[in-house]
């Protein structure tokens, strides 16, 4: 990836953004505080104030006392910053009679999320590859049925699949909910991946198998080291879905396993007795923090992923 | 390509094993979990699913209910919105953070990390932010502007669009990755060669990285649009349907009737139809997709 | 249905071995503080047999997110060993199919049908003379909740029933408080409807429309006044937004509102809030209108397991619900009246005595639960949360929806 390229983008937004100011044409000086750098860094500025806002919000809250939450402004930095609601959400907010908080459940999340993960991954990239290569009769069939599944609400699945994971013997294991999330993140990831690896130029795929490559010679040689950005993107569409997931924990597992989620749900949505605002706002957040925590580290492999992307080019 | 050739069987034959899992879930689950829910909704199921057939019945019912309508209308009028504006602000975010500028990562970040969040937390807060008491009006009151009014949830007209606020809040950084990722897989030398051609940065984008970068905006399309059909958490934890049920939603009736109501049956109606609304969309575009010969 | 009833069979022999004897997983939606202290008080009862012990599976979010799972154990055929629903005809579908255990022989060695009052209590366990679950509590939902505080600040008495409430709502208004706090969620709507009809018209009428499907009744001149008086109820309510029922409360506590119709759980409320019946609020059963209250409330169900060792524990459980001891413990932090009349609740406020008082005179009606099914439910609930969010439906409209749901029901 070479620098003029990169300015010459640069210069075109300019041109694009204030036509009125066609100066002199050409790279600029990187440093420069052009008046399309302005309108880019001033429009994503306020944009994330407003994606802040919410966040900021969730903080501020999980960091007050009851009283002062009853007096009302939702906005107001705390007067007195208490951890309290932090430690009861994590260890001590009761779900029924077990009153050990959303701890209960981390392990249970992550038992749940990481095979979830890793096999609805591996299947999705090898039918995306399937489709996108190795085009077989039927394949748009299954194809078209795949992503009409995708628009299917889950609710409505919920029964025919009880007796699904029932007649194999997997009902209220750990195994029957991993194949559940893998069935239900199939037809987006396998979209996902056949674009992806539709998009890659064809003549690495031909060149491969004029050197006599297999369909797995070329899924583990060739395309996979150039999908890392796809792969991560589909990481972050499964660890979101799945470690959020509340219906399908729940309803296919028994409660020695059941995820985070369900303590979030108990703590957030117990209808009677006083409402802790800043309690639900704490397991809220720690709740999020896992995803939180792998796009924060994904973000960077998303750059690399991209960076070696562009070799292809 | 593949498909090009004359393709003996045994060749494909990887392929086709390596497919198993993607023909079973597509048969099995998809197809046969769609006849099984079809069939159903000619029943009177109540608790349980069971074969009691009363023909038209639950579809005559719910094409008689009020909630139903509301429901379709307000799913029509999110659906579009949320369609148009999370393209136009995901690309438009895409192509600003494709500018090379300092600090992508952060932003990156800051847009994306809603998405981490679930449905029912987005809606907690965004009830929260628009509460007129203690939320955003009651802020701008606070500061002498009495006659300030935005109050989204707790307006049966506007109630949608506090919804869609929320949606997009969570959504559109979702789409932006994803439209990043596309801008990323674009040659950099088309970027050259339409600076040396003196074309303006927007007709580069409008007329020849859109085009190229159609699977991508496919993919979006679908991830939207199926979040779009399946939305219910959100309304859930925002609104619960209200004020009234100026706020319901399909997937939300579906769930009411088959296990608040006790009326599987009427669910299954209610979701037949939803899926015959979702085959109406797919079938023209895979046509469209495998029906002509080339794919870009 | 038998060839189901047979996999079940089968797959739960083949969990026995597995599955430790002595657990007995217990599924309830009681997650609150109070609730859970409640049925604390259960599980140390069946825990001090140490042959069996409670495993907790709670789940919050009410029926609706509970019905699911429980369903889906069963089908899947690894059910919990006990489930709680509102008894009434949320549960009459699995009874059929062969799903649920008959507890008559629990019933018949502890004597229930002597001990259960009222009898209907017991009654809606009941399936073709077999017992097939556990009454725990009563709930009433008769009860007007006012703010003394707030009728002062407005100059005039607290009202002592319906109608003077109703005509001091403008002394409320005029002074800045909302006269009727009423939640969003579409079961508070439809429950403050079906209390006017119960204490306006008198629980006959309910039962008799709701229960026989009377549709004349439903389409006549003394529902058209419950539908005049929901209306002014509606104006009086518009204004309170607030979702959640207990936030309703809320605004009755801190005096922001002057009254609200809810069930005897929202005492809970106030009980948290430290203020004393009588002196800060005054709570009015039957609306000050007549004195009744209904009688819905818990029960717990349980699956057939075809373990053995579940099976003891099942029984063991279903005798300890109903025990004396439990029923005190169990209420007094629930809330909730005990379901046998020969407890000592000394320790009961108020509130709760009134409601004890009532239900010795036998002033009961059925619960809405036991008349209606879901589904009708479900549709009361959209028809009048639509009707009290908007003011544009006419009292004569909704009665027209009103008799064509009552027409359908089954």
């Amino acid at each position: 990836m070479s620098e003029p390229a990169s300015l010459s983008a640069t210069a075109a937004g300019a041109d694009a953004v204030a036509p009125a100011l066609s100066g002199p044409r050409g790279p600029r000086p990187r440093k420069r505080l052009s008046r399309a750098n302005i309108i880019v860094y001033g429009t994503l500025i306020v944009v994330s104030l407003y994606y802040l806002l919410p966040l900021y919000v969730m903080v501020v809250t999980s960091l007050k006392g009851m009283p002062e939450i009853r007096l009302g402004n939702i906005f107001a930095p705390p007067m007195e910053i208490t951890f309290e609601p932090w430690v009861k959400a994590w260890s001590e907010a009761c779900t029924g009679l077990n009153c050990d908080g959303l701890s209960r459940g981390f392990w249970n999340s992550v038992r749940i999320t990481v095979p979830s993960v890793v096999l609805s991954i591996a299947i999705a990239s090898v039918n995306g590859y399937a489709l996108a290569n190795w085009r077989f009769k039927g394949a748009d069939v299954f194809f078209t049925i795949l992503i009409f599944g995708a628009f299917i609400p889950y609710q409505v699945m919920l029964y025919p699949i009880v007796i699904l994971l029932r007649e194999m013997g997997l009902y209220g294991t750990l195994g029957g909910l991993v194949i559940v999330h893998s069935i239900f993140g199939m037809p987006i990831l396998t979209l996902l991946f056949r674009n992806y690896f539709t998009s890659l130029p064809e003549e690495l795929f031909k060149a491969a198998r004029v050197d006599g490559a297999g369909f797995w010679g070329i899924y583990f040689r060739i395309m996979l080291p150039m999908s890392l950005p796809i792969f991560v993107v589909a990481m972050i569409l499964q660890v979101t879905g799945i470690w959020n997931d509340f219906l399908f924990g729940v309803v296919y597992t028994k409660p020695d396993i059941y995820p985070m989620t369900v303590q979030l749900n108990n703590i957030v949505n117990s209808v009677q007795g006083v409402k802790e605002y800043n309690v639900n706002m704490a397991a809220t957040l720690l709740t999020g923090l896992v995803p939180l925590v792998i796009y924060f580290v994904s973000g960077k492999l998303f750059v690399r992923g991209i960076a070696a992307g562009a070799v292809k080019g | 390509m593949a498909h090009a050739r004359p393709n003996p069987l045994f060749r494909n034959l990887m392929a086709k094993l390596a497919a198993i899992p993607m023909i079973l879930t597509a048969m099995v689950v998809f197809v046969g979990g769609t006849a099984w829910t079809v069939t159903y909704s000619f029943t009177n199921s109540k608790l349980l699913p069971r074969e009691k057939f009363v023909g038209l019945q639950q579809y005559e019912r719910l094409w008689e209910t009020e909630r139903w309508m509301v429901s379709i209308e307000n799913l029509m009028i999110y659906g579009i919105c949320s369609m148009v504006l999370s393209l136009l602000i995901g690309f438009v975010l895409a192509a600003l953070m494709d500018q090379k500028i300092r600090f992508e990562n952060t932003f990156r970040t800051i847009i994306l990390y809603p998405f981490a969040l679930s449905f029912i937390v987005t809606g907690l807060v965004w009830q929260w932010i628009l509460n007129p008491e203690f939320g955003i009006q009651g802020i701008v009151r606070g500061m002498g502007w009495v006659g300030f009014t935005f109050d989204p949830l707790y307006n049966a007209q506007i109630v949608i669009f506090g919804i869609l606020i929320a949606g997009l809040w969570q959504g559109t950084g979702l789409v932006m990755v994803l439209m990043l990722a596309g801008l990323r897989g674009i040659d950099q030398e088309i970027w050259k060669a339409a600076r040396v051609d003196g074309i303006p940065m927007w007709k580069t984008y409008l007329f020849i990285v859109i085009p190229m970068m159609r699977p991508v905006f496919i993919t979006t399309l679908v991830i939207i649009a199926s979040g779009i059909v399946k939305l219910y958490d959100l309304v859930v934890a925002q609104t619960s349907g209200g004020p009234g049920i100026a706020s319901e939603v399909p997937a939300k009736y579906v769930y009411d009737y088959m296990f608040s109501g006790q009326n599987l049956g009427q669910g299954f109606a209610a979701s037949t139809m939803m899926l015959l609304a979702v085959l109406i969309v797919v079938i023209p575009w895979a046509y469209l997709e495998f029906g002509g010969k080339k794919r870009v | 249905m038998t060839h189901m009833r047979n996999l079940l069979a089968a797959s739960t022999a083949l969990c026995a071995g597995a599955v430790h004897a002595a657990d007995l997983e217990v599924t309830h939606w009681w997650t609150s503080g109070g609730e859970a202290a409640a049925v604390a008080e259960l599980a140390r009862a069946l825990d001090a047999n140490p042959d069996h012990s409670w495993v907790d599976g709670a789940i919050a979010g009410g029926g609706g997110t509970a019905r699911p799972i429980v369903v889906s154990r069963i089908i899947g055929g690894d059910p919990m060993g006990a489930f709680q629903f509102n008894h009434g005809r949320q549960a009459e579908e699995l009874i059929e199919a062969g799903l649920l255990r008959d507890m008559t022989h629990v019933a018949e060695a502890e004597g229930w049908a002597d001990i259960v009052n009222p009898p209907s209590l017991l009654e809606a366990c009941t399936v073709d003379g077999r017992i097939y679950c556990a009454p725990v509590n009563i709930h009433s939902w008769q009860w007007l909740w006012l703010s003394n505080a707030a009728f002062e600040a407005a100059g005039v008495d607290v009202p002592t029933n319906w109608d003077e409430y109703t005509a001091a709502a403008d002394a409320l208004r005029a002074a800045d408080i909302q006269p009727l706090a009423l939640g969003a969620q579409p079961w508070q709507s439809s429950g403050l409807f079906n209390v006017l009809m119960a204490t306006l018209a008198g629980p006959e009428v309910l039962t008799q429309i709701y229960g026989e499907g009377d549709s004349e009744l439903a389409a006549g001149e003394e529902m058209a006044r419950v539908f005049q008086a929901a209306a002014a109820a509606r104006d009086m309510a518009r204004g309170s937004n607030v979702q959640d029922w207990n936030q309703a409360t809320n605004l009755v506590i801190t005096d922001a509102a002057g009254g609200q119709i809810m069930g005897d759980w929202a005492q809970g409320e106030f009980a948290v809030a430290g203020e004393t019946a009588g002196a800060d609020y005054t709570c009015l059963p039957g609306l000050g209108v007549r004195d009744v209250i209904s009688t819905g409330g818990d029960a717990f169900y349980f699956p057939e397991t075809g373990d053995a060792e579940i099976e003891a524990a099942q029984d063991a459980l279903a005798a300890i619900l109903l025990a004396p001891d439990t029923q005190v413990a169990f209420n007094l932090k629930k809330g909730s009246l005990p379901i046998r009349g020969d407890v000592d609740l000394a320790a009961a406020n108020d509130c709760m005595k009134k409601g004890l008082e009532i239900l010795a005179a036998g002033s009961t009606m059925p619960d809405v639960n036991m008349l209606n099914t879901e589904d009708t439910n479900n549709q009361l609930n959209d028809l009048f949360v639509q009707f009290f969010q908007d003011d544009g439906i006419t009292p004569e409209a909704a009665q027209e929806t009103f008799v064509s749901i009552v027409r359908r029901k089954d």
